[in-house]
């Protein structure tokens, strides 16, 4: 089967099983000839809509350039990759995803409602129509009251809040995360987790986290899919026998626990492996 | 406020001190030949002759302050001998050419970081362009625009302008280039395009450098507008003040038309910093 079949082909299976994200065979290689690195290698994926997958590996193995690769941000070197049955362009270009960065990435000068609505003055929409946008997807996060406030003003959480908001700007139906809580502390890390959880259980958005805290990943996630080292490869996809709504506390219970060994299992493989 | 104020007013007092002792220093050897031989004189007689000479070599601080006043209030508005007249002159050249100068640097800097050929081949010819002396350059300009008929206001403008668009683009051009690649990433996911991305992430990020470049360029262009009045006649403007004083051995003339210049330059960086206090008051309290 030749590549433009096989893409129709992906292309029809992913819209037939309302997938949000189809990878086959995709691999991704940073530079040329002898110094060229493997980053990605032969990830078959299916992320299906409404899921919660998170990404967890080692430093080093692809995760983000995967993430990276969904939202058109990096190019993939063979394989094939579609978001919400189109290429990765086109569903960029159709604002199929917002994205939140490892750092908030607010704009300095503007206040919490002006990055808010920044995606939408960049479309063009009008300002009011905007403005009440941007104090929905606030109150959403819980920063309603502080619209009038500038970035340097809030603490690193509150911040990565506020990015969140900006990604759901283009009421998308993919929130693509690449380690939002990574650089926040354990409490706030978990009270953001708790919120992240209700976000995505109330919206039906998908979501792709990346991480490397189990935890973190066993806490959110439908589906956990366990990398290995350079080049990236997919171990192990684990569905989550967890029920849909969950609470902090429930990090205590046997299955949560059982479910934090298999992953970590998982990673010890893919290490061995490589 | 005394914490602010006690060291400027210690410093101000020592440099009048050293102001008058040099004065009485290099204006001597004149004061005493202008002095009766035959009169006995103690030393404060000699210090009061070298503090009131009418064409002295370093006029003592009173002396510059009342010519400035006389020379501000002693004539009519309309006078040419009105040195607020005159540094109308130099203050409308200044404004004019920064202004110009300020468009060409932002746009010079805007085609180096969009461009990548502009980035290699323009920013050593920038460089280069400030390493010659302003002082060769302007008689030149002004003869050659002169002889093209252009006079007046726009050959010193266009010194002005030469001299002020380099700070504006160097500065311009690090400003520019300060958002992270996680802020073009994201812009990146909006799908923007260079237009946007310029006006909502680099020029708002570029603020920071443009006000440090224009107070450089302000100080620039007051002396590159004096510099310009100088050459073919200096007809109007403070540097034909301070040419005509030099020639006539009018100090006291030179010197007032120096502390206009430098008041000039003040009132500059006084606006400069006033635009920059709105445009942080606008961003909630920093640039």
């Amino acid at each position: 089967m030749d590549a433009p079949e096989r893409l129709a082909e992906l292309s029809h299976r992913s819209a037939l099983a309302g997938a949000a994200v189809v990878a086959d065979n995709l691999s991704i290689r940073f530079g040329q000839g002898e110094t060229a690195t493997a980053a990605l290698s032969d990830i078959s994926l299916t992320i299906g809509q409404g899921d919660f997958v998170s990404l967890i590996g080692p430093s080093g193995c692809g995760k983000t350039t995967l993430l990276r690769a969904i939202a058109d941000l990096v190019q993939p070197t063979s394989g094939l990759l579609r978001v919400n049955g189109m290429t990765p362009e086109a569903a960029r270009l159709a604002r199929a995803y917002g994205y939140v960065f490892q750092a908030p990435a607010l704009l300095p000068w503007r206040s919490v409602a002006r990055n808010v609505t920044l995606p939408l003055e960049i479309i063009g929409m009008g300002r009011a129509e905007r403005q009440a946008e941007a104090k929905r997807n606030l109150d959403l996060v819980g920063l309603g009251d502080f619209a009038g406030k500038f970035p340097w003003q809030l603490s690193g959480g509150m911040q990565q809040r506020v990015s969140i908001a900006r990604a759901l700007s283009f009421k998308p139906s993919l929130l693509l995360m690449d380690e939002p809580f990574g650089a926040l502390d354990e409490i706030t890390r978990d009270g953001l987790n708790l919120h992240l959880h209700e976000l995505w259980a109330r919206t039906g958005l998908t979501a792709v986290f990346v991480t490397h805290s189990i935890p973190e990943a066993v806490f959110l996630s439908t589906h956990i899919v366990v990398m290995s080292r350079r080049p990236g490869r997919v171990v192990e996809v684990i569905e989550s026998t967890l029920p849909r709504a969950r609470r902090l506390e429930d990090r205590e219970t046997p299955e949560f626990l059982a479910l934090s060994k298999r992953v970590r299992t998982a990673l010890h493989d893919g290490h061995g492996h490589a | 406020m005394t914490q602010k104020i006690l060291p400027i007013v210690t410093v101000l007092i020592a440099v009048l001190i050293l102001w008058y002792a040099a004065a009485v220093w290099l204006n001597a050897p004149q004061a005493e030949a202008l002095m009766d031989p035959d009169q006995p004189h103690g030393l404060w007689a000699l210090a009061q002759a070298c503090w009131s000479m009418d064409r002295p070599v370093l006029p003592a601080p009173d002396q510059i302050a009342s010519a400035l006043i006389d020379s501000v209030f002693g004539f009519p508005l309309s006078s040419p001998r009105n040195l607020l007249l005159q540094a109308g002159y130099t203050a409308a050249t200044t404004v004019i050419g920064l202004i110009f100068g300020l468009i060409f640097g932002i746009l010079l800097a805007i085609g180096i970081v969009h461009v990548r050929t502009l980035d290699r081949s323009v920013m050593p010819w920038v460089i280069a362009s400030q390493t010659i002396p302003i002082l060769a350059i302007a008689p030149m300009l002004v003869v050659a625009l002169g002889s093209m008929g252009v006079t007046g206001l726009t050959p010193k403008a266009a010194i002005v302008a030469y001299l002020t668009f380099f700070p504006v683009t160097v500065g311009m051009v690090k400003g520019f280039r300060t958002p992270d690649p996680l802020q073009l990433d994201l812009m990146h996911t909006y799908s923007a395009g260079e237009m946007t991305v310029f006006a909502k992430l680099r020029w708002p990020a570029g603020m920071a450098f443009l006000f440090p470049s224009l107070k450089v360029a302000v100080a620039l262009a007051v002396t590159g507008a004096i510099v310009a009045e100088m050459p073919t006649g200096a007809q109007v403007g403070l540097g034909a003040r301070l040419l005509a004083g030099s020639y006539y051995g009018q100090t006291m003339m030179m010197w007032s038309a120096l502390v206009m210049a430098s008041l000039l330059a003040l009132a500059g960086l006084l606006a400069v910093t006033l635009l920059e206090r709105g445009v942080v008051l606008m961003r909630g309290g920093r640039l």
